[in-house]
């Protein structure tokens, strides 16, 4: 056993951890950050994009420094057809100054996130494994790690171990979860010259542009994204785990399908595939947010389920929860307890956040997820509004008023008569609004 | 007790290394720096010798100030000490230039913590690749010298002697040798250890010790870096890949179908044979 003692252990140099490890080591607590990578992000993936404001609280100014890839101007939202999109869009040179997100890429990000943590005076433990808690009467008092005399103590451990989360399923704090309540995701970075991307999507400098898409995925609960970077794009699609497991699909194919699509195919032509990867997404939201914190511990970002997946918001709650628990962690020590009863004021705090909030918004989403047919959310419906809209544009001679009439008929039919379009209408409308 | 000392180069991973291929020459930017494979064989020799018969080991490397952080590695494995030694003066330098810098570190540390009964080297560098640095720095410190040791067959303190097993080319050379010997690494030396908890904790709070061009009182400014490297590079070419037949094996009958395919391929050549596994 390591002899060394320290205030704090964080499991995980992910966003949640390492913002939880630079609040602490920032204010003089002795922390050790352990991360099972060769180095903080080396395998982490996401889509994604960074949001300014949670990063800002921690590290004013950042971008300036931190590695960031193009600002976002712009983002588009698409519902696909088979050979067709119907698009929505909104973009703001507002933000620009300061800008609102950037794409980012976690290999680097996550280093340079781990390295503030670092500078601020956290311990790194890098290529080490937590393989277990050490719980002594009830109470976590440590960690057991994959390493010779690995043992090693602490007076709280901060579980920031991801959406997998192995440690927090030991401590019972959640169950293995439901196939519908994780997505899985696949992502290719596809290489393509600077000013290709800038023409093909409109930008200049480093001004990016983001792009979520519904539809074609094989009629099961999915959500693709097209990111642009400096100079990759990241493609992805994330399916829910329980139609994959009905449908017998590998979600690899659903990419592989979606990359042939005539609205995509163009944006990525001649693109080189640089690189694939995939990992999960938790979509279980706030019915599935576990007990967040115990005597000894605390939970923090993925691991505790807190992704805002309307808004593909997760590293900012990641990083939100992960100070919230440093901020918590600080006044034990201060008070000298790290009781259940001290550490539930992370709870409280939680509770006072947007992650709480913007989560109990969505409240309802899962269980439509769940209950309505993807079959319809994700390909028929999407696939009538294409068709509707395309005959209202053609000019074929039908009057307008006929052309309304059999669109709305067209939608009717296909979501199984009146009633149930209403129906289907008040339900996403709750869903939203919990 | 013993006193050893383990010359390692940080030098970009070669499983992340590309060729530019309108200028053949190596891309290092954005490449992940490791320790020297090689010299990692070394520094697990010399703790496996400090475990036996108890020694100290001092970690030497010359390389930019980033290099401290292979120094750390080394002093997570169980190294003593680590010494960067780090100047701008000695940037640019070719094998001539880094064996003396590299002999003259070797002198200074045993001013500092007593004389050196061994010096361990890579057997070569993943980057530049000669081999000479070990070789060079012997000569300079006229240390008997044991290249591409395999084996440490024995050593015996008190006669001060050690046998050893060399790797070569059409055998194994069993050496005996008086100390103080320099030794380059090969592969089969050893496998190197993981670092123990304890071990890393250290090295997270450990800071090398850096030397720069200030810190030897003797050092000739016209034989370090850039000035002292008489090394011209005429040109550099990557070799044509040869083209090898490949075949695609199916999995229709099954993964154990066709990796008892696969073998039964292999076993067909004269390489089982060769490996001295047939
Ligand atoms: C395809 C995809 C797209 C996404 N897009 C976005 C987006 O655009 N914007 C956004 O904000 N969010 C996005 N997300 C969500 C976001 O990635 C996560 O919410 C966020 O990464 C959570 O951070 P975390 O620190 O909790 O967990 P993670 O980032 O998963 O970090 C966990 C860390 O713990 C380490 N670890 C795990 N177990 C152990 C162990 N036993 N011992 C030691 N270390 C361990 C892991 O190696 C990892 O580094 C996306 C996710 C996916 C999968
Ligand atoms: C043709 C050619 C062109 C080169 N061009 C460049 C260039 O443009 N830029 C550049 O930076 N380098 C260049 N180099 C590399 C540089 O000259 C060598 O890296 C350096 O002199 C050490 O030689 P080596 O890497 O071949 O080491 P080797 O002789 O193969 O190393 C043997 C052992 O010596 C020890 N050792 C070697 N170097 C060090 C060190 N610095 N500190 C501690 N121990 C050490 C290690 O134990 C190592 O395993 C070039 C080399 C060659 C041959």
């Amino acid at each position: 056993m390591a002899d060394a003692h320290f205030n704090a252990i964080v499991v995980g140099a992910g966003p949640a951890g390492s913002a939880a490890a630079l609040t602490m080591a920032e204010a003089g607590l002795k922390v050790a950050l352990i991360e099972r990578g060769e180095f903080p992000g080396a395998k982490n993936v996401f889509g994604g994009v960074l949001y300014r404001k949670q990063i800002e609280d921690l590290i004013p100014e950042f971008w300036k420094e931190a590695p960031l890839e193009r600002a976002i101007v712009e983002q588009r939202m698409w519902l696909l057809g088979n050979d067709s999109v119907a698009k929505f869009g909104h973009r703001n040179e507002r933000y620009l100054d300061p800008p609102n997100c950037w794409t980012g890429l976690r290999v680097k990000f996550d280093q340079w996130f781990a390295g503030k943590a670092e500078k601020a005076g956290a311990l790194p433990i890098y290529e080490t494994v937590v393989t277990e808690l050490i719980r002594e009467n009830g109470r976590v008092v440590g960690v057991r790690t994959d390493r010779e005399d690995g043992d090693l103590r602490a007076d709280v451990v901060i579980v920031a171990d991801g959406v997998n989360s192995l440690l927090g399923k030991a401590l019972g704090a959640h169950q293995e979860w439901m196939p519908d309540q994780v997505s899985l995701a696949v992502k290719e970075m596809i290489a393509l010259p600077k000013e290709k991307i800038q023409d093909r999507f409109n930008l200049e400098g480093d001004e990016g542009c983001t792009i979520e898409f519904i539809g074609q995925t094989a009629g099961m609960a999915g959500l693709g994204f097209l990111y642009t970077n400096q100079d990759t794009l990241s493609l992805g699609v994330g399916v829910m785990v329980s139609d994959l497991k009905k449908h017998h699909i590998k979600p690899y194919e659903v990419l592989d399908s979606i990359k042939q699509h005539p609205m995509i195919r163009r944006l990525i032509q001649g693109g080189e595939v640089k690189e694939y990867s995939g990992h999960l997404i938790p979509e279980g939201g706030f019915d599935a947010l576990p007990p967040l914190s115990g005597d000894g511990w605390m939970l923090v970002g993925d691991a505790a389920q807190m992704v805002n997946a309307v808004h593909r918001e997760g590293t900012n709650l990641a990083m939100l929860s992960g100070r919230l628990a440093g901020l918590t962690a600080i006044k034990a020590h201060q008070q000298g307890s790290f009781s259940a009863g001290m550490l539930k004021s992370y709870d409280d705090t939680i509770r006072a956040s947007i992650v709480f909030k913007d989560l109990k918004k969505y409240r309802g989403m899962h269980s439509l997820m769940r209950d309505v047919d993807s079959e319809l959310l994700f390909n028929k419906l999407p696939q009538a509004l294409n068709d509707a809209v395309y005959q209202m544009l053609l000019v074929d001679g039908v009057t307008k008023k006929e052309k309304q009439k059999s669109a709305i008929k067209l939608l009717r039919s296909v979501a199984g008569g009146n009633m149930d379009l209403l129906r289907l209408g008040l339900k996403g409308w709750r869903a939203m609004n919990g | 007790m013993l006193h050893i000392v383990v010359c390692v180069k940080q030098v970009p991973d070669s499983r992340e290394i590309r060729i530019d291929p309108k200028t053949n020459t190596l891309i290092r930017q954005g490449v992940p720096a490791i320790v020297n494979y090689f010299d990692l064989n070394g520094l697990e020799e010399a703790l496996s010798l400090k475990d036996r018969f108890g020694a100290r080991v001092t970690v030497v490397s010359m390389g930019p100030p980033s290099a401290d952080k292979a120094l750390k590695q080394c002093v997570s494995m169980g190294a003593d000490e680590g010494v960067l030694v780090s100047d701008r003066a000695f940037a640019g330098a070719d094998t001539l230039a880094t064996s003396y810098v590299i002999a003259l570190t070797v002198q200074k540390v045993e001013e500092v913590w007593g004389p050196v009964d061994m010096v361990f080297c890579g057997k070569q560098t993943l980057d530049g690749d000669t081999g000479q640095v070990g070789p060079g720095v012997a000569c300079r410190l006229d240390l008997e010298q044991l290249t591409y040791v395999e084996k440490i067959e024995q050593l015996d303190e008190k006669r001060r002697e050690i046998v050893v097993h060399r790797h070569l080319e059409d055998g194994i050379e069993r050496v005996k040798a008086k100390l103080p010997v320099l030794m380059t690494a090969v592969a089969e030396l050893n496998k190197p250890r993981r670092a123990s908890l304890p071990g890393v904790l250290r090295a997270a709070e450990y800071k090398p010790i850096v030397w720069t061009t200030n810190d030897f009182a003797n050092l000739d400014r016209a034989q370090i870096g850039l000035k002292g490297s008489p090394t011209i590079v005429g040109k550099t070419w990557v070799p044509e890949q040869k083209k090898i037949d490949t075949q695609m094996i199916g999995l229709d009958k099954g993964i154990e179908s066709a990796a008892t395919d696969l073998i039964g391929q292999l076993f067909s050549t004269e390489l089982p044979a060769k490996l001295g596994w047939a």
